[in-house]
């Protein structure tokens, strides 16, 4: 596999906010067509990890590289072609509560790659039909739709334009566990219909075993461990082991006082 | 020492803000000027500026000018003076109290909806989504507010001053018992050129600060729904602010050099 470039690549990243050190010299491969899950408990930098790969962020130090292309130092045009080879799906589906379901959805459509709405509107019903929507959904606005569609419709305008790299940001928090499984099911196949490169963070064991090729644990900063979700209950690494059990004691100690 | 060290951290968070206003003002200032360009948001943000501030800024100029007629009447008849209520009331309205009031009732009801628009979408992570489907916030999000609070804020205030003028003539004719053409005469014949124009660059400069004191505020807020209600507060008090010190500003470049 090591001759084949990763689709992503990241190594030695560092991002701190004022004294509190989030990313501590992180190293991850995510090689073209796998679907890498990121597990670790909250505020151990999981969402920092993806906004510094996709741009949102700029780490300190460390380099990230996008199909061997090195890209913390590229300017916005660069950075903007780069771009276009991502989808994301938000943990709080992040939809334009003054648009309409259609036109969240053909919203790359339309303004990234410049078609035309009436045929951007047709691609948009097709993706909506693709996460089980129907064309009469596309007509609401977000704000009528429950927290399961809201996140289906995310993924629908994070596919729409068959993105090369998919982030999946908490797919499953906020919903039900059918309706998490439901969406786990709609990211699995959307992501192997198009041979996606996909990149997901959460810290629900189960959506993570049903996404995953492969899981890789963060802790402090950096990933402690990674392998097949099969190999995870023997990792024989004590915080993989603390953090897929839910122990309360163990080499993780929560930060429970503020 | 104590007392030197609060006022250094005053000191540096001032021109912490300034440096940021600065940076955000030249970026925003690029992307009106760069294509692409969002024709359709552009139209959007010219309605919404200026089509649905007529009714606020239409009343708002209307009532000045029944005032400054009535008040200017009972003043100047303590010296006899009360012929130049005409001029009095079309110089006002034309010079100052258009542009200041049009851009402070903008300032209110648009300035404030633009922050706790962008702010909402900040905190929603609406602003990162639009990022990542290759679409720069800047250029979907504050140029065209920027552009249309910039082009709208004049149109507004000329109505604003036919409106103010109107309403003084109305005052001056049916309860002062003014001549009506005498009036009209006296009130175009004192206009000169300048007096409108003077008016009209400070509504662009107005409605620029206004909606760019929107946009920042909206863009920096952090921390929910209390972030966004600060957003808001601070748009509008700091818009107010820069309007008054702007229309000194340039009251003075205009006319004393």
């Amino acid at each position: 596999m090591s001759a084949v470039t990763p689709k992503i690549r990241l190594r030695g990243v560092t991002k701190a906010f004022g004294p509190k050190v989030v990313l501590n010299g992180l190293d991850l491969d995510v090689w073209p067509g796998e679907s890498v899950v990121v597990i670790g408990g909250s505020g151990t930098g999981k969402s920092v990890l993806i906004k510094n790969i996709i741009g949102l962020l700029h780490p300190d130090s460390g380099t990230i590289e996008i199909d061997g292309q090195e890209v913390t130092h590229m300017n916005a045009r660069e950075r903007e072609d780069v771009t276009r080879k991502f989808g994301m799906l938000f943990q709080g589906a992040a939809l334009f509560d003054s648009m309409k379901i259609w036109e969240n959805v053909a919203f790359g459509l339309i303004q990234a790659e410049g078609a035309r709405r009436r045929d951007a509107k047709e691609k948009a019903i097709a993706t909506l039909a693709r996460v089980g929507l129907g064309p009469q959904v596309g007509e609401l606005m977000p704000a009528s739709l429950s927290a399961g569609m809201q996140k289906r419709v995310s993924l629908a305008r994070a596919i729409a334009t068959n993105p090369e790299i998919i982030f999946f940001d908490e797919p499953t928090t906020g919903i039900d566990p059918i309706m998490g499984s439901i969406i786990d099911q709609l990211i699995v196949s959307s992501v192997k219909d198009m041979g996606a490169t996909a990149l997901t963070i959460t810290h629900d064991m189960d959506s993570a075993r049903r996404i995953a090729d492969r899981i890789a644990m963060i802790f402090q900063g950096r990933i402690i461990w990674s392998g097949a979700p099969d190999e995870i209950e023997s990792s024989g690494n004590p915080h993989v082991k603390q953090f897929i059990n839910g122990e309360a004691h163990g080499p993780i100690q929560m930060q429970i006082r503020a | 020492m104590p007392i030197l060290a609060p006022i250094g951290r005053v000191t540096i968070a001032f021109f912490a803000v300034i440096g940021r206003v600065s940076i955000f003002t030249g970026h925003s200032i690029s992307h009106c000027v760069r294509p692409p360009f969002f024709p359709r948001q552009i139209l959007r943000q010219c309605i919404e500026v200026g089509f649905y501030s007529l009714p606020v800024v239409g009343l708002t100029a209307i009532f000045t000018g029944m005032v400054l007629a009535l008040q200017s009447f009972t003043g100047f008849s303590r010296f006899s003076a009360e012929s130049a209520i005409p001029q009095i009331v079309v110089i006002s309205i034309t010079r100052e109290l258009g542009p200041v009031l049009a851009g402070l009732m903008v300032a209110g009801r648009v300035g404030a909806a633009m922050a706790a628009e962008i702010g909402t979408m900040r905190v929603t992570e609406q602003i990162d989504a639009l990022t990542t489907l290759s679409t720069n916030p800047f250029k979907y999000l504050v140029a065209p507010r920027l552009i249309a609070g910039t082009i709208m804020l004049p149109l507004l205030v000329l109505i604003a001053d036919v409106i103010g003028v109107l309403g003084g003539f109305v005052v001056s004719v049916f309860a002062l018992n003014f001549n009506p053409s005498a009036y009209l005469n006296n009130t175009i014949n004192f206009l000169e050129p300048i007096d409108v124009l003077s008016g009209l660059v400070k509504a662009a400069a107005f409605g620029f600060l206004v909606t760019l004191m929107g946009c920042y505020h909206g863009y920096s807020s952090q921390g929910g729904a209390q972030g966004v209600g600060q957003a808001t507060t601070n748009a509008v008090v700091s818009a107010s602010i820069l309007i008054l010190l702007f229309n000194y500003i340039i009251t003075s470049l205009f006319f004393t050099i």
